[in-house]
């Protein structure tokens, strides 16, 4: 993690406004050394000199009186008034409010009414009334200044600390014994400083501004004294004759004032970690991006770790293609969080990837240079041995949709990572596919690829052909057209599919209607009358409120559409009670007038479903659908999910982390590892004989109802990251061979093939489980191999450990092999 | 028989709605019972699973139980002492014997401290008051010790929360539980937010803690098999009450309650 200074000399934004209030500040604070003319000594004979007289380069005022010497030691004044008026407000302020949020109740509610009773009055008025009372003088001024200021602080902190309390960490420090005022010092100021330190900056300048105001209307600095705002009041009475004398104090208050607040803005930039990517990606070509990648790199697995970006990764231009709808794009994660939360179903610029396509056959070919980023991928992936693909699997009837070389790649610190690296899939009509992985195994990314939709500031490539039509290629509107029409897509989070101010009946009529209208206004376009459920499926993936903004004025424009159509209100809600009927929510009473916040949990999922259902779309994505849900819920949704792909066309594709929930509901499993397909393999091939040292380790160590006594062989160390996976240690070879029990020297040179074992059946690995080339030992059951290596096996495994180890520079061991039994634990923790 | 560890008798939650003005409404101030009258045995040694869905009242139970909130009935006892009436030192041996493991661990880390500091500061709270306060050498070697018992290599501790994985994370968790040489750890869904791997070695951890250090473990979670490794005995709770309990592999061998055989119902299986 760079330091905030470090960070600050990059941000454009802060290095203006440090220059900017340098030109003032530095003067400001050398006053006393620099060859200045008193300021205060008055020269009747020298009064009204012009600028460029000798020994007074900017000339004199009425008494004489030198300016540039005023002028600097004006500033002088009015800064370290701000400066202090702040540092007071915030200290005041930030008690107030740290004691009002921590202690809450009765503290709360006193120190709270008597705050809101300073904000009732206007601002300057209060601060004249302080003056008033205390009498003109700029410690004055200073002072009455601060108090008007903290309301301000005091709100602000009172809601940062209202959201800390209520922190684990801060019921942690309880558990140890902490006393509450030593939990706010040591648990709550410094998560508290940062805060704090954003609004003294952005309130500096107003700070300053007040003071000049209060000193121009005499309340402030007295005579002979004068801070900037006292020069611009008494230059006031020669503005016409003289306007120098009044104009140049006040281009020194601008010019202040500017460069505190372009650095305020930048700090704000910075510290606050929704938005601390946005200056400097303003500063990138979209496409390039390098920072953004911050995200991903590190441990690509954790969502909650990375509560602070999906927001404002979602900041991001999109245009990467040149087709740039300033996408309100989507989270990067799109694997970590929710993918809702960001992608944009209309704006998105979503074939981010087509052009560069071309590109990267015809290089260079593409009316955009091509940039660097995109450049150390090709060079990172050509350096690496071209694995053969394993020809596709040779089908008869023609799949519905087929991903072929599909990758998403990403931003990261050394240009695109592919976060899906050259991934195949085929789906036949009617086939229910699982997906799984770890967390940032590129599934959730994969899942939204097929919808078309990139990551902000990465890019599709390769192809994705729903019924021989490229989507990639597709236009915008005829893809938008698709998704929810043809392909639906059912998100994590249920609550976010749906728009919090419909009840579920509109919510369904919407997904019904909004479709139809755009059929009618663009008649060639493919069959059927539908197109809003992906209104509603993609708004339940656009993670509802800020984005519902342009979700709804779409379905505006296609209500409006409908009075054209032929389609009576009955025939919908018929509909829509079909639709409740499917989910099996037709029982329940009152159904279509709750809102989303009256549903539970499985509710609301099936309602989310419901919506993705509303024009019967041959493909159906579900996205860990369940795995917000409650076990008991979670088996009626996967239920529901079987039923609903059951003995018809429709397809399913399943994500899911959890390999006994994706065996037990589908056909076929791919298991991804690092964005790529480890293994592809009919359910019962899957369980019965699973090929991959991953899938074996993960299918180990999945706990079994019934079976406490199984042991547990974790998989040792972490997943890489795309840009570790892309150019790390482990690049040019298998993936997982820094963590395979089997791994051979072989295994780093060259990536295997997803080869076919048996048919239908898949497996990237040179030493795949069942074969005869894996079977070095005994014929020791597979579970019992990666059991093995938990310890017994230790000299291949210490081998790998010194590896790791140097790769992070980390020279000591910790006695890992004092423990051989926790040797795969201790593995990971050494990272 | 010995003193149980913990005892709840006739814990109860209520939530009211309706506070400020619309208490003073007629009719305004309602009240929800987020946990029924509820009695729960914690014997020296145990292992008890907490399994329910979510909304069953699990959570608010074993806050109650680890002292982070107050019963809004009922008494929790401490060793045969109710937890108001414990004395100074007593009540410091309760905060050092009793801890808690949260669900989401980077959320229970400070983010502005490095993994090193949050031990420090634990300690020094667990142990202000006592002889070894101003022990600075002491509280290293037992961060150090403790950091070897669950796998913490010394690169971890001078890391930031958020650099740290998920399960790197819950490690740093259950080392802090640990510092103070705890009897009972209260664990809230403590592998939930996990992949497949990084829970197993998780679980193992706590297999082997428990085999080593004697610790006794209140397990809340919803999952019927990782509760089935790790405790002997189980209770359902449905709806703010504990439905069912019993020796885990009676309950879950022979439910009597329906809601118990519909939880069991729905764990997937191959």
């Amino acid at each position: 993690m760079k330091t905030l200074g470090a960070r600050l000399l990059r941000h454009p934004g802060a290095m203006i406004g440090l220059g900017v209030l340098g030109l003032v500040v530095v003067p400001a604070l050398a006053a006393p050394w620099l060859p200045l003319a008193d300021p205060t000594l008055t020269m009747p004979a020298q009064r009204m000199l012009p600028a460029g007289s000798t020994g007074h380069p900017l000339g004199t005022d009425a008494l004489g009186r030198d300016l540039l010497a005023r002028l600097i030691w004006g500033a002088r004044s009015s800064i370290t008034v701000g400066v202090v008026a702040a540092l007071v407000a915030a200290l005041i302020g930030s008690l107030i409010g740290i004691l009002a949020g921590f202690f809450g109740r009765v503290t709360d509610a006193l120190l709270m009414r008597g705050v809101d009773v300073l904000m009732a009055f206007p601002y300057l008025l209060l601060a004249l009334a302080i003056v008033a009372a205390l009498g003109p003088g700029l410690a004055n001024a200073m002072l009455a200044i601060a108090l008007a200021n903290v309301p301000f602080f005091a709100r602000a902190v009172r809601g940062a600390v209202l959201d800390i309390r209520h922190q684990d960490y801060i019921d942690a420090a309880r558990l140890a014994g902490h006393r509450e005022w030593w939990i706010v010092i040591v648990e709550v100021l410094p998560n508290l400083i940062p805060t704090v330190l954003l609004l003294m900056t952005t309130t500096l300048g107003w700070m300053v501004l007040e003071t000049a105001g209060l000193s121009f209307l005499g309340l402030g600095a007295q005579p002979p004294d004068a801070d900037l705002g006292a020069m611009l009041g008494t230059g006031r009475e020669f503005l016409t004759t003289y306007p120098r004398v009044a104009v140049l104090p006040g281009l020194v208050i601008l010019v202040l004032v500017v460069g505190i607040n372009l650095f305020g803005d930048a700090l704000r930039d910075l510290l606050d970690p929704r938005l601390r990517d946005r200056g400097r990606r303003l500063g990138t070509r979209a496409g390039e991006c390098r920072d953004a990648g911050r995200h991903h790199d590190g441990h690509p697995g954790h969502d909650h770790r990375h509560g602070d970006h999906p927001a404002h990764a979602g900041r991001q231009k999109a245009g990467l293609s040149g087709e740039g709808q300033a996408g309100d794009g989507r989270s990067a994660g799109g694997d970590c969080g929710e993918p809702v939360d960001d992608r944009h179903p209309l704006d998105q610029g979503r074939r981010g990837g087509s052009p560069h396509d071309r590109e990267v056959s015809g290089e260079g070919q593409g009316d955009e240079p091509p940039d660097d980023a995109h450049k150390g991928y090709r060079a990172a992936r050509d350096a690496r041995e071209r694995s053969n693909e394993g020809g596709p699997t040779t089908g008869s009837a023609p799949p519905l949709i087929a991903a072929e070389g599909l990758s998403v790649l990403v931003p990261s610190e050394r240009g695109a990572a592919a976060a899906v690296d050259r991934l195949d899939l085929r789906l036949q009509a009617g086939e229910r596919v699982g997906m799984v992985g770890e967390s940032g195994s590129g599934k959730s990314l994969t899942a939204l690829a097929l919808l078309g939709f990139a990551p902000p500031g990465g890019r599709l490539e390769g192809q994705v052909e729903l019924e021989g039509t490229d989507l990639l290629t597709l236009d915008a509107d005829v893809l938008r057209d698709l998704r929810g029409r043809r392909i639906a897509y059912v998100p994590q989070e249920p609550s976010d599919a749906l728009d919090p101010l419909l009840r579920v009946g509109d919510q369904l009529r919407e997904a019904i209607t909004a479709h139809s209208s755009e059929i009618s206004a663009d008649a060639d376009v493919a069959v059927g009358e539908e197109s809003a459920a992906e209104l509603a499926s993609t708004e339940g993936g656009s993670g509802g409120r800020s984005e519902t903004g342009p979700v709804r004025s779409a379905v505006v424009m296609a209500g409006l559409g409908d009075l054209g159509s032929d389609k009576p209100g009955a025939e919908t809600s018929k509909r829509v009670e079909t639709l409740l009927n499917k989910v099996g929510l037709d029982g329940v009473a009152g159904i279509q007038r709750r809102f989303p916040h009256e549903l539970s949990g499985g509710q609301s999922q099936r309602v989310a479903i419901a919506m993705a259902l509303a024009h019967e779309p041959d493909l159906l994505i579900a996205d860990e659908a369940t795995t917000a849900l409650d076990v008991t819920v979670q088996a009626e949704i996967l239920a529901l999910l079987e039923r609903l792909s059951r003995g018809r066309d429709r397809s399913l594709l399943f994500v899911s982390h959890d390999l006994a929930l994706v065996t037990e509901l589908c056909d076929r499993v791919l298991v991804l590892y690092a964005g790529r397909v480890v293994e592809d393999a009919p359910r019962e091939r899957l369980l019965d004989a699973p090929a991959h040292p991953y899938t074996v380790a993960l299918l180990a160590c999945s706990p079994e109802l019934g079976r406490p006594q199984k042991p547990l062989p974790a998989i040792a160390g972490q997943p890489p990251s795309p840009a570790e996976a892309t150019w790390g240690a482990a690049a040019a070879g298998c993936r997982f061979a820094p963590r395979c029990p089997k791994a051979q020297p072989v295994c780093e040179q060259g990536e295997p093939g997803l080869d076919e074992l048996a048919p239908g059946h898949r497996v990237r690995c040179l030493f795949p489980e069942g074969s005869k080339a894996s079977d070095t030992g005994d014929g020791a059951d597979s579970t019992d191999r990666v059991a093995r290596a938990d310890g017994a096996d230790e000299a291949d495994g210490a081998e790998v450990t010194d590896r790791r180890a140097g790769i992070d520079g980390d020279a000591g061991n910790d006695g890992s092999r004092a423990h051989s039994g926790r040797f795969f634990n201790e593995r990971d923790s050494q990272r | 028989m010995t003193q149980p560890l913990l005892e709840l008798r006739g814990v109860a939650k209520l939530y009211s709605q309706g506070s400020g003005l619309r208490a003073l409404w007629p009719g305004g101030r309602q009240q929800q019972m987020a946990l029924a009258p509820t009695d729960l045995v914690i014997p020296d040694g145990a292992a008890i699973g907490l399994v329910g869905e979510s909304g069953s009242g699990k959570t608010t139970l074993s806050r109650i139980a680890a002292g982070l909130s107050r019963p809004s009935r009922g008494e929790v006892d401490w060793q045969g002492t109710p937890i108001e009436a414990l004395d100074p030192e007593a009540r410091a041996a309760w905060r050092r014997e009793l801890q808690y493991v949260f669900q989401n661990a980077t959320a229970a880390l400070n983010p502005r401290h490095r993994v090193r500091r949050i031990l420090h500061i634990t300690l020094a709270g667990l142990w202000r008051g006592s002889e070894k306060q101003r022990d600075q050498a002491g509280r290293h070697e037992r961060i150090n010790e403790v950091a070897a018992q669950v796998g913490l290599g010394r690169v971890l501790l001078d890391r930031y929360p958020h650099q740290l994985s998920g399960g790197q994370a819950q490690r740093v968790a259950i080392a802090r539980a640990l510092l103070g040489a705890p009897k009972l750890l209260i664990l809230d869904e403590p592998v939930s937010a996990l992949d497949l791997s990084l829970q197993a070695q998780i679980l193992n951890l706590l297999v082997e803690l428990r085999r080593d250090l004697g610790l006794t473990y209140l397990f809340i979670s919803h999952d019927l098999a990782v509760v089935e490794r790790l405790c002997d005995e189980v209770h359902v709770m449905h709806d703010g009450r504990i439905i069912e309990q019993g020796a885990t592999a009676e309950v879950l061998s022979n439910p009597r309650k329906s809601y118990t055989r519909r939880l069991l119902a729905a764990v997937p299986r191959r």
